[in-house]
């Protein structure tokens, strides 16, 4: 089964653990509560119950809490995961916006390894940066990182990406060396997905995949496009793809999805969310044919 | 604490091209960010020369960002905030370096938008009606939060990224939120 620990904007929202499914494309609907799809966790989500409607899957077990970035509900949701993980079933495990903390990451980890079997393991966003500064990245899969974060990967000394140093990050258009410098620093995960104008797939510091098309230049502006990106390649991944494979078609499938809401600067990732099924069955279509010359 | 917890900031070794610390320099430390932005703003309306940085190793109470002022005006300063109803936790001279934050800003015009990124945090706006339509980037849970309380708001209605965030993202959104407030006035 496919798991997503993450957070909504609302401080009001009790840790609530169940199957997730979509009302539309803007209501994802946990236990009976309905949470809006608008970016973050829920974002994310949406997509993995959208691209699961086309791998097969079942719908995706949510274990979401209420934090508004005091750190407050991020905490529930650790205890929780400390205190259950040992009898969850997860095949894939995916952490999203939660509270850096890396006390709390490193008691994850503990937890993980006392589960019968571990699972996939994919950071993005909050959790990933603790991931990176637990010095444990390479017990991570998947981190899901933009250039912006992939800059702060690369700075062995950062943080956080709002203390990248500035002769790291003006390495905007040399990503190679960025992936690198994460490597050589042991702050990458064992693979890659790096979001930007053009998307790299990394395996054990190998850059196996780059995919730039189609190229919709709005998306950059549109919140929540990386989270559609991070569900998608969870979703593949849950299949037992190979994970530079996943990684591939769900970048060419994000940027489908995008290039068929035909987005401005002002879409909502919803649009785009709408749009996966179609993107994906396209991207695994083009795979197969590619897999098959 | 309402910050992110940066315990981890005292366990790396840090490099020489950090800011190597300076006797003469004190931080103010605070509960959380929205005080910082609100103490940065009083200190430089009334002329002092002050600094957003990153906390040093040893410090641990407070958020994820610091004042960093002369050391000299220590006493003037806790007075001033205080009258200002946001005296700081701690006020403690600088005997570490000092992490400083990305002072970058990007701006991209799309046509009828504007997007400035700073540090990894964007902010979108519509040019002609100045409302914003989008906010991207981050990974603090404050982000989502920020977008639902200000996208498709006006600039000058939405409510203050440094009034309602909490985090390192919050504020990197502020510094942008500012510069696109700039940029509009020009």
């Amino acid at each position: 089964m496919l798991a997503i620990a993450g957070t909504v904007p609302d401080e009001s929202f009790p840790l609530i653990r169940g199957r997730m499914t979509l009302k539309g494309d803007d209501t994802l609907i946990i236990n009976g509560t309905e949470v809006p799809v608008n970016r973050g966790t829920p974002a994310l989500a949406g997509a993995v119950i959208r691209a699961g409607e086309v791998l097969g899957l079942d719908a995706p077990e949510g274990i979401l809490v209420g934090d508004i970035g005091r750190g407050e509900g991020s905490r529930k949701l650790y205890r929780h995961l400390v205190e259950t993980l040992c009898e969850a079933e997860f095949s894939t495990l995916v952490f999203h916006y939660l509270q850096p903390d890396v006390d709390w990451h490193n008691r994850i980890l503990f937890a993980l390894d006392a589960m019968n079997q571990r699972p996939r393991l994919i950071a993005d966003a909050g959790f990933m940066y603790a991931a990176k500064m637990s010095g444990q990245a390479i017990s991570y899969d998947l981190f899901t990182p933009d250039v912006g974060e992939l800059s702060f990967l690369a700075d062995e000394t950062a943080p956080h990406p709002f203390y990248t140093r500035g002769f790291i990050l003006h390495q905007d258009n040399q990503v190679p060396d960025l992936i690198n410098r994460a490597c050589n620093h042991g702050n990458s995960a064992r693979h890659l997905l790096i979001k930007g104008r053009c998307d790299y797939v990394v395996c054990s510091d190998k850059i196996t995949d780059q995919v730039d098309q189609p190229s919709a230049e709005a998306m950059e502006a549109v919140g929540g496009t990386g989270d559609t990106l991070t569900g998608i390649v969870s979703a593949l991944m849950e299949t037992n793809r190979p994970i530079p494979d996943s990684a591939r078609i769900a970048a060419r499938a994000n940027r489908l999805a995008g290039s068929f809401a035909s987005p401005t600067p002002a879409s909502q990732v919803a649009d785009i969310i709408h749009h996966i099924p179609m993107a994906l069955s396209r991207a695994m279509e083009e795979q197969e044919k590619t897999s098959n010359e | 604490m309402f910050g992110l917890n940066f315990n981890f900031l005292k366990r790396k070794n840090r490099t020489a091209k950090e800011q190597p610390p300076q006797e003469d320099l004190g931080i103010l430390v605070f509960e959380n960010t929205s005080e910082v932005i609100q103490a940065e703003n009083i200190l430089k309306s009334r002329g002092w020369t002050v600094k957003v940085m990153g906390p040093p190793p040893g410090i641990q109470s407070g958020c994820d960002l610091v004042i960093q002022f002369p050391l000299i005006e220590n006493l003037t300063l806790m007075r001033l905030l205080t009258e200002a109803g946001i005296p700081p936790l701690e006020m403690v001279p600088v005997t570490a370096p000092l992490l400083k934050p990305v002072d970058l800003f990007h701006t991209k015009d799309f046509g009828d938008h504007l997007m400035i990124r700073a540090a990894n945090m964007k902010l979108t706006i519509d040019k002609k009606t100045k409302i914003i339509v989008n906010i991207s980037g981050g990974g603090c849970p404050d982000v989502p939060y920020l977008a639902w309380q200000m996208v498709g708001k006006h600039m000058d209605e939405a409510p203050r990224p440094g009034k309602i965030g909490h985090t390192l993202c919050g504020y990197a959104l502020e510094l942008a939120y500012e510069e696109m407030s700039r940029q509009c006035s020009l």
